[in-house]
């Protein structure tokens, strides 16, 4: 590229490189009637699930519509909050806007009850001694809200781990 | 369930991005940063601002970067009566192209007239420049009336 010829004013000083140009987004987010309910239990530390009289799988949270046979799901059933860990991913990587420090555990919860997996963060333990099957159960915020932050995160019971042949099919 | 009772939350979508400048935009920024303004002389001699690095018209490189003034005339303007949040002012004011002197090309930024009474196209106009200065079109806080001095 061909020299520039700056005025006068500008020589010998520490030139500006580089702009933050932030891209932002404000959107209200409008919950689903079935996210609404699942959450309105949630502030009242409940956890619901609704199952699908077609495959008669319980999925948690609450959908209205089965996703496998498009059947309306109207029964509603009330899960506990212990389960175990199916899959989960240790985050060792920091990046812009993170609210927890590293190594944190992202888990796929499968709950006592239910057929799908709710996603969360596991803690209470060192990260690398999260596993596949490792029994866990919610801890609470003290002031459970509509949501899903009123589960902080889940963390272990201590009970043995759940066999691989009885969770193998929900992952 | 009516659409009264479905929860609502806000929900922000923001991406960081910073992007390195080039060596003609950050002669007009670090301007900016240092309290004046920058252009570019185009091959016909004419003066454009904020500076490019090709001419529009014949689109040879251009290199020759030149001061020019800090006030200027309004060549054409729009009413802001409501600003949101997100504006450089938080009460009403002008959109405005201005041809700053020693310019011959108008630049986008706002005025800061107290009403659309008192602009109008060939108003004179200058910087009222930012306190604190980054290298930022927002270094320029906004232009005034040259005459409300």
């Amino acid at each position: 590229m061909t020299e520039l010829t700056l005025p006068a004013s500008l020589q010998g000083i520490e030139p500006v490189r580089s702009i933050r140009t932030p891209a932002r987004l404000d959107y209200t987010f409008t919950a689903p009637a079935a996210t609404t309910e699942f959450l309105r239990g949630i502030a009242q530390g409940i956890i619901t699930g609704s199952k699908c009289p077609t495959c008669h799988k319980v999925y948690v949270p609450i959908r209205g519509v089965c996703p496998t046979d498009a059947t309306p799901m109207h029964e509603r059933v009330e899960v506990v909050d212990t389960g175990i860990v199916t899959t989960f991913c240790v985050v060792n990587v920091q990046f812009y806007g993170q609210a927890v420090e590293v190594p944190y555990v992202c888990a796929t919860v499968l709950l006592d009850g239910a057929d799908m997996g709710l996603f969360g963060m596991v803690a209470g333990m060192p990260a690398d001694q999260v596993r596949m099957g490792m029994r866990v159960r919610a801890a609470w915020a003290d002031e459970p809200s509509t949501s899903l932050e009123s589960i902080k995160h889940w963390e272990p019971t201590g009970e043995p781990d759940a066999d691989y042949e009885t969770y193998k099919q929900h992952l | 369930m009516s659409d009264q009772d479905l929860l609502r939350a806000p929900l922000v979508i923001e991406y960081p991005f910073t992007r390195t400048v080039g060596p003609v935009q950050s002669a007009f920024l670090t301007g900016l940063r240092e309290g004046f303004v920058v252009g570019v002389r185009r091959s016909d001699g004419t003066v454009m601002v904020p500076p490019v690095e090709y001419d529009p018209t014949t689109a040879d490189e251009l290199t020759e970067l030149v001061e020019v003034g800090s006030a200027g005339v309004v060549t054409t303007w729009a009413w802001e009566s409501k600003p949101d949040a997100r504006q450089p002012l938080d009460r009403p004011f002008a959109w405005a192209l201005i041809r700053l002197d020693g310019a011959d090309t108008p630049m986008l930024h706002v005025v800061d007239a107290v009403s659309p009474d008192a602009i109008s196209a060939g108003t004179r106009v200058r910087i009222r420049w930012a306190e604190e200065r980054e290298g930022s079109i927002t270094d320029i806080a906004c232009f005034e009336l040259e005459e409300s001095a």
